[in-house]
């Protein structure tokens, strides 16, 4: 028996080194004294002080998206832990692996609404993947190496370990990580043979084939997109990509459709409503996807690639689930595709593409230039092409402007781009962009953001500060919440009811008070030299991109429509009114 | 719409805190019907308990709710009973049943129709304790009903499989 000569709170510490943590984003408070002690006792992990905790999950989740690795966070119990709740939902959501510690009450306290006490591990329970409470000293060192391989495994997801501070303070002995498998949790990685074999079978009879790449590709790491990318090649079959799995498949690629959904290129979204088979990869068939369930893809058979087999005729039935690792997946579809003798129809694939190349010709991104107001797809535009074959990353808050950099910025690589996708968090960019600037110090690091949203996390900016991290806000500012602004205007009937920011900050001296730079544009003649002085700037800044107030996004598929019922502009109407069902939709 | 059925599922899971509000948690959350729900611990060494879920659903919920226990981490094994072969289901009742003159009598020969036997007597009481499948008991109820039903007490629903096989 090893000797119990380390505190519990040495035991995390040492637990987060052995997994190879360089990062803790957190905020102290009285349960969690002891490891900020133990943390002043060392040099091996670097504290990343936020300015609220629900900055730290954010920023938790730009690192560990723009690197593969676990995010980690630290805060205190009771409003400590609350605050971190919406960053574990949106954890959740888009699978992040973030590992939160919180605080607790000491153990004898536990039930009797201490000073700062929260249930925890109640409130998180249905927003993690996990939670563990850790009641025992001798389970600390296996519970922490436990929280790391659920966090990290199979679907990705947010682990909260709670730590009362009795056992922080407490004497027990370490345990390093080792190899034995999991009690019971052990997903599965490679795809059941019978089922690869009937998937290419499928895939090479196809006539209006298409993959629909999702963020699953990401998750499973860089070598999952180079795979997909030879598959698709190989194929010559066209990819339409998700919101989550932007970067997953190369932009620039001929193949590539583009974004697919709601506000998804028209090409994107009427292959997948035309094709014959459908080779899903790493995407969970999402409301803002699908459009209405019934009119899916319907004359379609389905391929679907998933880690998670509860994603798996979720709610669309599939032919041939494939339930595995993404990049395992796609080696073993790779080498049974290019075993395969049946060769697919050349002529009907040509066809196709015809197809699909009269569809792109609509070039559905088009928009009106202005001469006297900054267009936000302009700006959005311009931003990429003046960044373009940078090192950058891009992080956005959740809006139009999310949208339009979703359907105007192009990815090449995965891990570039960081947003908030199922849950549509605003203020995730900006302490996101922090996080993502934390791994990659010498990168460019944009958070592409709504003025609204962006007010959600201000107080982010001065962490940025402390840390001197050169983040990016390229603030598209209609003064509207212009998503809400545009549902208001095309579902209920104008009536703009506090959709109107009428008292915002002067972000430029906002910008200034807390030592960013503040750069602002107004008219379309000043954008290019803010954009260039914005990246010429060593420290963070902030530039005000002051634009068309009114302008809606589009494509848009109205909630409870199919993929064929798409509005392109502002100049058409729906063609019917959006029905009951649709009105109830989010 | 496709036809709602009923299944019995069977969850081997860690008999650990917080376990039995994660699976009560996931129902309720992605508002999936429960029909009746045991829990018990059946493997003291091993620390394992087990959990019989009655829940209803079309097939492709039915599927949904067994994925969504399966990557439960505290989760072992998920059996659908229902579909993976014969199996036998059991409840077990207390049943409390007031009545005096004809109605006791007649209280006294019902229940040994149903196999039920009397645990607990006062002079105008009964305490019956009975076992079987839920629509047994439902009908042991039903009939004690007009003759002085007091009190129900019900486990909800335990099963196993048929044959030689373990879960
Ligand atoms: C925390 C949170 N509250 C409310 C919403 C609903 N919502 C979605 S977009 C939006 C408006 C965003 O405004 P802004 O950040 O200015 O972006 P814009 O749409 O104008 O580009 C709102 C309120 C949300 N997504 N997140
Ligand atoms: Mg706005």
């Amino acid at each position: 028996m090893a000797s119990r000569d380390m505190t519990g709170s040495e035991i995390v510490i040492k637990a987060l080194i052995d997994h190879g943590v360089d990062t803790v984003f957190g905020y102290p408070g009285g349960a969690v004294l002891p490891i900020y002690d133990a943390l002043f006792a060392q040099n091996a992990l670097r504290h990343v002080l936020v300015r609220q905790e629900g900055g730290a999950v954010h920023m938790a989740e730009g690192y560990a998206r723009s690197t593969g690795k676990v995010g980690v966070v630290l805060v205190t119990s009771g409003p400590g832990a609350t605050n971190a709740v919406t960053g574990l939902t949106d954890a959740l959501m888009d699978s992040v692996p973030v590992i939160c510690l919180t605080g607790q009450v000491p153990t004898h306290l536990i039930g009797n609404d201490a000073f700062q006490e929260a249930d925890t591990t109640g409130i998180t329970r249905p927003c993690t993947k996990h939670n563990y409470l850790v009641k025992a000293m001798d389970d600390l060192p296996r519970v922490m190496h436990e929280a790391f391989h659920v966090a990290r495994s199979g679907r990705p997801g947010p682990v909260v370990v709670d730590l009362p501070k009795d056992i922080l303070m407490g004497k027990g002995a370490y345990r390093g990580p080792d190899d034995v498998p999991h009690r019971s949790y052990r997903p599965a990685v490679r795809a059941d043979r019978d089922a690869v074999a009937e998937a290419v079978e499928l895939m090479a009879t196809a006539r209006r084939p298409l993959f629909y790449v999702g963020g699953g590709v990401i998750n499973s790491g860089p070598e999952a997109s180079k795979r997909l990318t030879r598959l698709v090649r190989l194929t010559g079959y066209p990819a339409t990509v998700t919101l989550m799995g932007l970067g997953a498949f190369p932009a620039s690629d001929p193949q590539c459709l583009g974004m697919l959904g709601m506000h998804g290129l028209y090409e994107a979204n009427l292959a997948m409503h035309d094709c014959d088979v459908m080779i899903n990869v790493g995407a969970r068939f999402d409301d803002r996807v699908t459009g209405r369930l019934a009119d899916f893809s319907p004359g379609s058979k389905k391929i679907h690639i998933d880690i998670d087999p509860s994603s798996v005729n979720k709610n669309v039935p599939v032919d041939v689930p494939l339930i595995g690792d993404a990049g395992t997946v796609l080696q073993q579809l790779l080498r049974a595709w290019k075993a395969l003798e049946r060769q697919p129809d050349r002529k009907a694939l040509a066809a196709w593409w015809k197809q699909i190349e009269k569809w792109r010709g609509r070039d559905c991104l088009r928009f009106a230039e202005s001469k006297t107001s900054i267009k936000p797809q302009h700006a959005i535009k311009r931003l990429y092409e003046k960044t373009l074959g940078r090192d950058v990353y891009i992080t956005t808050e959740v809006g139009q402007h999310q949208m339009w950099a979703a359907q105007y910025f192009k990815f090449e690589e995965p891990n570039r781009w960081m947003t908030s996708g199922g849950l549509g968090t605003m203020g995730y960019g900006l302490p996101a962009a922090i996080g993502v600037q934390v791994a990659h110090p010498e990168s460019l690091v944009v958070d592409i953001a709504g003025e609204a949203s962006f007010l959600m996390n201000i107080q982010e900016l001065s962490t940025a500060v402390q840390y001197n991290l050169p983040v990016k806000a390229f603030i598209i500012n209609n003064q509207w919440m212009g998503m809400v602004r545009q549902w208001q205007e095309l579902l209920h009937g104008g009536r703009y009811s506090e959709s109107y920011t009428a008292a915002l900050p002067d972000f430029v001296k906002l910008a200034e008070a807390c030592q960013w730079t503040g750069l602002r544009a107004t008219r379309p003649d000043e954008l290019d030299d803010v954009i260039d002085a914005m990246i010429a700037t060593d420290g963070p800044v902030i530039a005000d991109i002051v634009v068309e107030k009114e302008e809606n996004c589009f494509p848009m598929i109205p909630s409870g429509a199919a993929h064929n019922e798409m509005l392109l502009g502002p100049d058409e109407k729906a063609e019917a009114p959006v029905s009951e069902e649709g009105m109830v939709l989010v | 719409m496709s036809e709602t059925e009923r299944h019995t599922i069977s969850v081997l899971v860690d008999n650990e805190a917080g376990v039995l509000a994660r699976v009560i948690g996931l129902f309720s959350g992605r508002g999936y019907n429960i029909e009746s729900l045991t829990v018990a611990e059946v493997d003291a060494a091993n620390a394992l308990s087990r959990i019989t879920v009655v829940t209803t659903g079309t097939p492709m919920i039915i599927e949904q709710i067994k994925a969504q226990l399966d990557r439960l981490v505290p989760v072992h094994r998920v059996v659908d009973l229902t579909i993976e072969g014969p199996y036998v289901e059991r409840e077990l009742a207390l049943v409390k049943v007031k009545a005096s003159g004809n109605r006791r009598v007649e209280s006294l020969r019902i229940a040994d129709i149903f196999r039920a036997r009397a645990i607990d007597s006062t002079g105008e009481s009964f305490v019956f304790e009975i076992s079987g499948s839920t629509d047994k008991l439902d009908a042991f109820i039903g009939l004690m009903e007009p003759l002085g039903l007091v009190d129900v007490s019900r486990t909800g629903v335990v099963a196993i499989a048929r044959g030689k096989e373990g879960l």
